[in-house]
């Protein structure tokens, strides 16, 4: 597993113990002829909470299932915990401990709030315990028998976190998360955030909510067109913050 | 007695409808498997009656060949079989995956001829008898009607892989996988579940059921190269009515097909043959899902 030193300070760690989490290194992904992603790199970090800002059709969510392997055609590389997944089928990629949250929260209608809890199979170690879930998310105690697709928005975004959360993964992918909900679910989900990255997880988060994920995040990778154009670090913001007008703005 | 009021001998209407119940059972093991198959793989599985003939060949072979009998056949016959449906799936179906339902059909429909074809050519179209287990020789006379004991078994034995498949669909892990996987597979795999073996074993499991079904068949219906293509349009009919890729829909809507069919034999004979696709024609009218079918 590589080693890198930076100059910045991620979750506590000091710079020269910052640990590769993930790194992409040219990475292009195709949806049959076209071609969405025109080489990727971007690395993140053990610990560190990164988004990846962009507007609709900028190639952040395909991504996120590029890492995951829900992209058929991909090329280039993708380190993940020191291990090349470019190759890779879903199940194998989850299993190095890869937490996976869609963009439409892929609750199952078929199965209830608890079956959807347990659905993930346990994948490492470490993972939270229903007990744990519940508390961080009460509402979802309260609707455990109630059928996936029977909850709000909030909830089902809520059980999507959690079902992953149960599977003992530590580098969380997470897809507009925020999507559609009120802002005090809103809130409610940057208290989990800052929760687990408190608690050493660590977190790509596609988001279109500039205002949720900029006090969150160690840096932003700005993409536009299957490119990544700009990383932003979190000292950064009001010095560049022309990047997010350009590459943001609608 | 509404027998009496309908002119008709109890012993007719009950006759009727134990062989309805027979016919039902058969129905539900056969759209069981079909409904399994479809929910995974969404593939329309037109090789189901070949495969449930090859049951009931299979139940033939160990006795001629290695003297296994029947009990031993109806644990070894889904095995063997089912293991073929696996190598169907893992060598010819896997290659549709992604592509429109219709290659799905047409690769199944091809392999049913194929086998169909092939047995016929061995074994000639008339029927092989298979002689009713010793245990299950003989019946009981009910009053109203004589109950062979190896039709009782038929349907005793449906309902409890039935009821089996059904507890593994809804109350497993394995289950639970299988109704996410009918879902979102894609989402299944990235959480860490090896589908495509889960698909395989689906489809595998599917044509154990066809196979079971087979050998049950066996001592009732002779053993031929066209059993099953006499029974998989019924069996289609019933899967659409209760409902593709339904478990419940299947087994229900199989039973009570059986039922309706025994009963229109005793008030309107010549409707019997057709009375099912009615049903199927006025469930698709009015709810083209199926009786328990997810809208979409």
């Amino acid at each position: 597993m590589n080693v890198s030193v930076q100059n910045n300070e991620i979750g506590g760690q000091h710079a020269s113990e910052l640990i590769e989490e993930l790194r992409i290194t040219d990475l292009h992904a195709f949806y049959g002829e076209g071609h969405a992603l025109h080489g990727i790199d971007l690395t993140v970090h053990q610990g560190e909470l990164v988004t990846l800002l962009g507007r609709n059709g900028s190639g952040r969510t395909t991504t996120l299932r590029s890492v995951v392997g829900l992209i058929g055609h991909r090329t280039g590389s993708i380190v993940l915990k020191g291990e090349e997944v470019i190759n890779s089928q879903p199940h194998t990629i989850a299993r190095l401990g890869v937490g996976y949250c869609p963009e439409e929260r892929g609750i199952f209608s078929s199965l209830n709030v608890e079956e959807n809890l347990m659905l993930p199979p346990a994948i490492a170690p470490g993972g939270m315990s229903v007990e744990e879930l519940y508390e961080m998310f009460p509402n979802l105690a309260e609707r455990r028998k109630s059928m996936g697709t029977r909850l709000s928005g909030g909830e089902q975004q809520m059980l999507a976190m959690a079902r992953i959360l149960r599977t003992g993964a530590t580098l969380l992918l997470l897809d507009e998360i925020t999507e559609g909900l009120a802002p005090v679910i809103v809130d409610k989900l940057a208290e989990i955030l800052i929760e687990l990255k408190k608690r050493g997880y660590t977190v790509v988060l596609v988001e279109q909510n500039f205002r949720f994920a900029a006090p969150l995040a160690d840096r932003h990778f700005i993409m536009d067109h299957g490119h990544i154009v700009e990383t932003v670090a979190k000292d950064e913001l009001e010095t560049k913050a022309h990047v997010f007008d350009q590459y943001l703005s609608v | 007695m509404l027998t009496d009021l309908l002119g008709i001998p109890p012993q007719v209407l009950f006759g009727q409808l134990l062989l309805g119940l027979i016919n039902g059972a058969f129905y539900a093991v056969l759209s069981l498997g079909l409904a399994v198959i479809f929910g995974l793989l969404n593939i329309v599985n037109f090789a189901h009656g070949a495969l449930y003939m090859l049951g009931a060949f299979t139940t033939f072979f160990l006795a001629k060949y290695i003297g296994v009998g029947y009990w031993g056949a109806l644990i070894l016959a889904p095995l063997i079989v089912g293991a073929l449906g696996i190598l169907i799936e893992r060598f010819l179906l896997r290659r549709l995956t992604g592509v429109d339902h219709l290659y799905g059909l047409l690769l199944t429909f091809g392999l049913a001829l194929v086998i169909e074809g092939v047995f016929v050519k061995m074994f000639g179209a008339s029927g092989i008898p298979y002689p009713t287990p010793e245990a299950l020789k003989g019946g009981v006379n009910l009053g109203f009607m004589f109950l062979p004991y190896y039709r009782a078994w038929v349907v005793v034995a449906s309902l409890i892989v039935c009821v089996a498949t059904w507890a593994l669909f809804e109350r497993t892990k394995i289950g639970a996988y299988l109704r996410a996987g009918t879902e979102n597979p894609q989402l299944l795999q990235a959480f860490g579940v090896n589908v495509p073996i889960l698909t395989t074993l689906a489809y595998g499991y599917g044509v154990a059921l066809a196979a079971f079904a087979g050998v049950l068949a066996a001592p009732i219906t002779q053993v031929s190269p066209l059993m099953g293509s006499n029974l998989i349009i019924v069996v289609f009919a019933v899967v659409v009515i209760g409902g593709m890729g339904s478990i419940v829909g299947a087994v229900v809507t199989g039973l009570a097909m059986g039922v309706v069919e025994g009963l229109t034999k005793v008030f309107w004979p010549e409707a019997s043959a057709t009375v099912i696709f009615l049903v199927m024609a006025i469930v698709l009218v009015l709810r083209p899902a199926g009786l328990f079918g997810k809208t979409a």
